[in-house]
């Protein structure tokens, strides 16, 4: 128990809540564009898996990590573009088209992966590319904070990038007031001329972007390389943080960061021997925890009056 | 190049679901003139107008927009081509300011990011040169209905409107702000922009237009010059005939008061007192109408008798008993039937049948079970007989509500709540988007459970309808009860405005009396 | 039968149709032998009484999933737990058909029941946040699942696990708690009574009692059934006791008939399944079954190619989602709709209509 305490307060630790928190931010501000556009993307966690597989599988054929990059983000975009294309122009419901491709996601990329590694699990057999790390100058010198700041992976510098991106988009750009026009009344925004469809699929291929980078991460950065359902549903426990933070982007990167500690407790809890299966639940409950206080205060406040 | 500003021939429009709303509409407006459209709800007008601000592609049909053949594939196309909307409910975005909601879609830049100075000054700039006085930082949901539609008029304004569609635009105002509606259209007039004013109002029509084309089941009608016909002519043009709608009354003593509030206020999340110190009586046999512009509390007072808010101070009973103890559900034990305001957000399941719609509010009790299952035989004649004794145009009791048309569904909502003959009924804008048939048949059977000795409290903002049920009447203004009449007998529209906007009250005495 | 049904009968048919030509075209781009792939795919699962009770076998945790998930949508929520409590029913019914003792029939009753219970709970967490908090039940629900895998995995590896065996397996069961086959010469097995007993259940809760009706007022518009004085709350409450007493169900029925012991190593997969059955079946309970069929068919075909062209079955997940989407699109051949409804409307006789 001593051991586990030190390592909680240890460098190492606040550097592993960056690293794990890094996917849940990407993943968040995908919902956040979305969701305030009206267009909740539930496909989050289906779309990183595909990412993260084509970063893998790409960055590997061309050996190249920034082919894979560039790859995964494709990869994310383009089926972002199919939840889009049956949502907005067939009119599928969305959160049956976001539960068609998270199974599309979990199924297609075993399928494929069976057929490029010749194996259904993981694909440790392709020498696969990483995306470096970058060692801050001046900072990465200064005792704790540079162990703990400097020397992240490229994509976790990003993921702070795309919170500052996703607040500034909503808050200051012309793009911004209409998906928050389409989001909150449609008709306002169609009785201008501003497209719903074209604002919502932009909104929805941003949430894909995010994703792109997101599953990157995993396969390219937070280890190198792809195993089957490696997103462990941290595309869903986005969705909680982005609810808890109620549609904002700094609300929602909070609400992330809270759930990022979860998963590094949860991963230095395994390296000390306590039992694992139980261990690996402590992000899952604590975002089940997490919605429940949420839901509850809310329910609490809207009840008052 | 003609005469005509803008030429619409033989237009038609059906929709997926096989509804008919335009088969062979002709329409066209000059430069520079008021033309009023008009027709009974679901005649076609705003579908027509729909196709003028390219919301929606006519199946058939050809439109010249200064002499040039056009089709416009959305309402960019539309505005970009100088045609503004005004829609009855309005397309605001509620959290915006009055800038960012004029400005949506055209805002000023600078760099990336949008100039929120330069949005401001052009606002109150724009809001100047058209003599129609906004605050631009306000925040959008603030506004009182009157303003929110000058809004709305300055957005199309702003985006070089020349000719201006305005879709009831007098529904939701007072007379004194109608007034003032009109006086700002004269200006725009003059300035050269033409308006299509749609309202199914006469005398304001012959007030303020100059041309009038009548809509009837999808078809026009006729173009007449306003001056040369009468309100009669007008009238019988959209009925199509002479229809009786008056309704008998058997006058008789009311029973006791089986809705009794006394001394209801409410305060809401923003801590605004939106309902100040009501007491009223409804007696079994009266119908007790309540009159006020929207939003002067009486939304709040229905939300607390039908149990969707809390009774915060005071007191209200049903058959003298206190019901701030009940919910949605049990007051549904109570003899008790409600029509409320919006049918499609509360009122029906689109989805379901109309069978299983008219039960609905019936499944605490066993009259539509046998053996702990629904009774189908039973629920069937139960809805056939409700088809036919209200005229509900529909396949048959299987059919899904939401295929119905918006007056035939407001019929399955009345039947179901009148279908027990309840002891209270409160009605709330009963008859708001039924066409003339559809209400007149609403009207004769409220009356109808009002004879039969149940307690009726209406509340509506169609002041003919109001004046036309009533046995007493109340006008509500900024949540207090500011007059009450013992009868309707001598009041007339114009007189309830100067109540409904505040210019004049009764005095404590007389609005005491609503109680007893 | 009106248009609007037929149409969606037709819909229904078109989106299945699509699917089974998507795996042609993997078949043609994966496989070596096209062609016979093809063949397999289509024709053998009819070729013999075994492959046809493979298609019956794999059925039954299919029609219990969608089942559940038909009467979650019917209300009008978005609840993926069926993985959960597919999982956790099948450890906690594993406890009851190892270590009791009890007479053959009542035995495997007695593990089903088991089995419900705890899908009743498990279904219960999501439930109850979502009727009294109003939590979002697909986040919470996706949660359960993962805390279920875990738990279930824990009690698996500590406390029945079978080291006689190298695979992560639980000891055999009793022999008196097995689900008996009832078809010789293949693996079909009482299961399917239990399933088509199901579903017949929830089709009558549905259509003919007064806590259906409220339930698929309260999916079709919540507003509404509030107003009409209905429970929401409880409708809400009831409908995950009932999906997770099915789903549950499924879970240790698919233990005690096929596997005979706890083999599951990771979810099961049956959540999304379920939805997109019900789907297929657009939320009827009686539809499931035929869906049900429709989909193992599918998967036995899939797996038949498989094994002789190396194609992995995991094209199936692609099947799905062409499905999913395609049956839930509303605007999928709209046009043909449209035209085909505009034939029945002669603009004369519509006229007439609205003039009183």
């Amino acid at each position: 128990m001593k051991g586990f305490i030190n390592l909680i307060f240890s460098t190492d630790f606040v550097y592993s809540i960056f690293r794990v928190m890094t996917p849940l931010l990407f993943a968040s501000m995908g919902a956040v564009i979305s969701d305030v556009a009206g267009a909740p993307n539930i496909a989050l966690e289906g779309l990183m898996l595909m990412a993260a597989f084509s970063g893998m599988y790409f960055g590997y054929l061309a050996q190249s990590a920034a082919v894979g990059l560039l790859m995964a983000l494709l990869t994310a975009v383009l089926f972002a573009g199919v939840l889009a294309f049956f949502t907005l122009y067939y009119k599928t419901n969305i959160i049956l088209g976001g539960i068609a491709l998270n199974s599309l996601a979990s199924g297609g990329t075993v399928f494929l992966l069976y057929l490029v590694a010749n194996d259904k699990g993981t694909s440790v057999s392709l020498a696969s590319k990483t995306l470096p790390n970058i060692n801050i100058p001046v900072i990465e010198n200064i005792p704790v904070l540079g162990s703990i700041i400097s020397g992240h992976n490229v994509l976790t510098y990003v993921s702070v990038l795309a919170v500052a991106f996703t607040y500034y988009l909503l808050k200051s750009t012309s793009l911004g007031a209409h998906i928050k026009a389409v989001g909150e009344k449609k008709e306002a925004a169609e009785s201008v001329g501003i497209s719903t469809v074209r604002t919502q699929a932009i909104a929805l291929l941003l949430s894909g972007v995010m994703c792109g980078f997101g599953g990157a991460f995993m396969s390219m950065g937070y280890v190198s390389w792809f195993s089957r359902d490696m997103l462990s549903s941290r595309g869903w426990i986005a969705l909680a943080a982005e609810a808890m933070g109620r549609q904002t982007a700094l609300g929602s990167a909070a609400a992330s960061m809270l759930f990022g500690v979860a998963d590094a407790v949860s991963n230095a809890a395994a390296t000390q021997g306590l039992p694992s299966d139980l261990v690996k639940t402590i992000p899952y409950v604590a975002t089940l925890v997490g919605l429940t206080v949420f839901s509850v205060r809310l329910y609490r406040r809207q009840k008052e009056v | 190049m003609s005469e005509y500003i803008l030429e619409m021939n033989h237009i038609a429009k059906i929709y997926g679901n096989g509804v008919v709303a335009n088969s062979d509409v002709n329409f066209n407006l000059k430069k520079g003139e008021i033309h009023a459209l008009v027709g009974e709800n679901g005649a076609g007008k705003s579908t027509l107008m729909k196709i003028l601000f390219g919301m929606e592609q006519p199946s058939r049909g050809e439109i010249f927009l200064r002499g040039e053949k056009t089709v416009f594939s959305g309402s960019k196309e539309a505005i970009a081509k100088g045609i503004g909307m005004v829609h009855q409910h309005f397309m605001l975005v509620e959290s915006f300011t009055v800038a960012q909601n004029i400005m949506l879609g055209m805002e000023p830049k600078k760099g990336l990011f949008i100039d929120q100075k330069e949005a401001v000054r052009f606002t109150r700039e724009l809001g100047e040169r058209f003599n129609l006085p906004v605050d631009p930082e306000e925040t959008t949901k603030n506004l009182p209905v009157g303003l929110k539609q000058k809004v709305e008029i300055l957005k199309a304004l702003a985006r070089g409107a020349e000719i201006l569609i305005l879709d009831e635009p007098t529904a939701v105002l007072t007379p004194q702000e109608i007034d003032q509606l009109f006086e700002e259209l004269r200006q725009l007039k003059a300035q050269g922009h033409t308006i299509v004013f749609i309202s199914h109002k006469i005398p304001e029509i012959k007030q303020i237009c100059d041309r009038i084309t009548v809509m009837r089941s999808g078809r026009t009608i006729e173009t007449y010059q306003c001056e040369a016909v009468s309100e009669q002519q007008i009238s019988n043009a959209i009925m199509g005939c002479e229809l009786n709608t008056s309704i008998e009354r058997v006058k008789k003593e009311y029973g006791s008061a089986n809705i009794q509030v006394r001394g209801l206020s409410y305060t809401d999340k923003s801590g605004v007192k939106v309902l100040k110190d009501i007491s009223l009586d409804v007696r079994a046999g009266m119908v007790f109408g309540i009159a006020g512009v929207q939003g002067n509390g009486q939304v709040e007072l229905v939300d607390i008798l039908t149990r969707r808010k809390a009774v915060q101070s005071g007191e209200a009973k049903f058959y003298g008993e206190d019901i701030s103890r009940t919910d949605q559900k049990s007051i549904r034990e109570l003899s008790f039937g409600y029509v409320p305001e919006d049918r499609l957000e509360q009122g029906v399941a689109a989805s379901m049948p109309i069978s299983e719609n008219m039960i609905s509010n019936d499944l605490g009790n066993n009259d539509f079970q046998k053996h702990g299952m629904l009774d189908f035989k039973k629920i069937d004649a139960f809805a056939k007989e409700n088809i036919e004794s209200y005229e509900i145009r529909c396949a048959g009791g299987s059919q899904p509500v939401g295929m119905l048309s918006g007056g035939n569904m407001q019929k399955v909502v009345v039947a179901r709540e009148c279908g027990h003959n309840p002891g209270i009924l409160i009605a709330e804008q009963p008859t708001r988007g039924v066409d003339v048939g559809a209400a007149h048949i609403i009207h004769k059977k409220i009356i109808k459970l009002c004879e039969d000795g149940a307690s009726v409290l209406l509340v509506s903002a169609d002041l003919a309808e109001i004046l036309k049920l009533s046995d007493v009447l109340a006008v509500m203004y900024e949540g207090e009860m500011v007059a009450f009449f013992e009868s309707t007998e001598g009041l007339n529209e114009e007189k309830l405005g100067l109540y409904m906007l505040g210019i004049e009250r009764h005095g404590p005495e007389q609005i005491r009396k609503a109680v007893g | 039968m009106s248009r609007e049904k037929t149409f969606q009968v037709l819909r229904t048919a078109v989106a299945m149709l699509a699917a089974i030509l998507v795996a042609f075209l993997i078949i043609i781009l994966v496989s070596d032998k096209p062609v016979e792939s093809i063949l397999i795919f289509l024709m053998q699962p009819f070729s013999s009484g075994r492959y046809l009770g493979n298609i019956v076998e794999t059925a039954i945790p299919l029609i219990f999933s969608g089942l559940s998930m038909a009467i979650l949508f019917q209300a009008g929520l978005f609840n993926l737990g069926g993985e959960g409590v597919f999982f956790m029913a099948g450890i906690v019914g594993s406890i009851a058909a190892i270590w009791l003792k009890l007479p053959v029939f009542i035995f495997p009753l007695v593990c089903i029941a088991v089995g419900a219970g705890t899908g009743i709970l498990v279904m219960l967490v999501p439930g109850a946040l979502r009727a009294k908090f109003n939590a979002n039940e697909m986040v919470t629900s996706l949660m359960m699942n993962n805390i279920c895998f875990g738990v279930g995995c824990y009690i698996l590896n500590n406390m029945m696990r079978d080291t006689t065996v190298s695979s992560l397996v639980s000891y055999k069961y009793r022999l008196a708690s097995l689900l008996p086959t009832i078809i010789s010469g293949t693996r079909v097995h009482a299961g399917i009574l239990v399933a088509l007993f199901c579903a017949a259940l929830v089709y009558i809760f549905l259509y003919k009692t007064k806590w259906g009706l409220q339930v698929r007022a309260a999916g079709a518009n919540a507003k509404f059934a509030k107003y009409s004085g209905m429970d929401v709350m409880k409708a809400i409450l009831l409908v995950h006791v009932i999906a997770g007493a099915v789903a549950g169900c499924g879970g240790i029925v698919e233990c005690l008939g096929l596997h005979k012991r706890f083999e599951w190593t990771a979810l099961p997969g049956y959540g999304f399944d379920g939805a997109m059955i019900a789907m297929l079946a657009n939320n009827n309970p009686l539809g499931v079954v035929g869906a049900a069929v429709f989909v193992a068919y599918l998967r036995v075909g899939a797996d038949l190619v498989n094994r002789f062209a190396d194609v992995p079955t995991e094209m199936i997940a692609i099947l799905q989602t062409l499905i999913i989407l395609l049956i839930s699109a509303e605007k999928f051949l709209h046009k043909y709709k449209q035209r085909w409804m505009e034939k029945d409307i002669q603009i004369e006789e519509v006229q007439h209509e609205g003039v009183h």
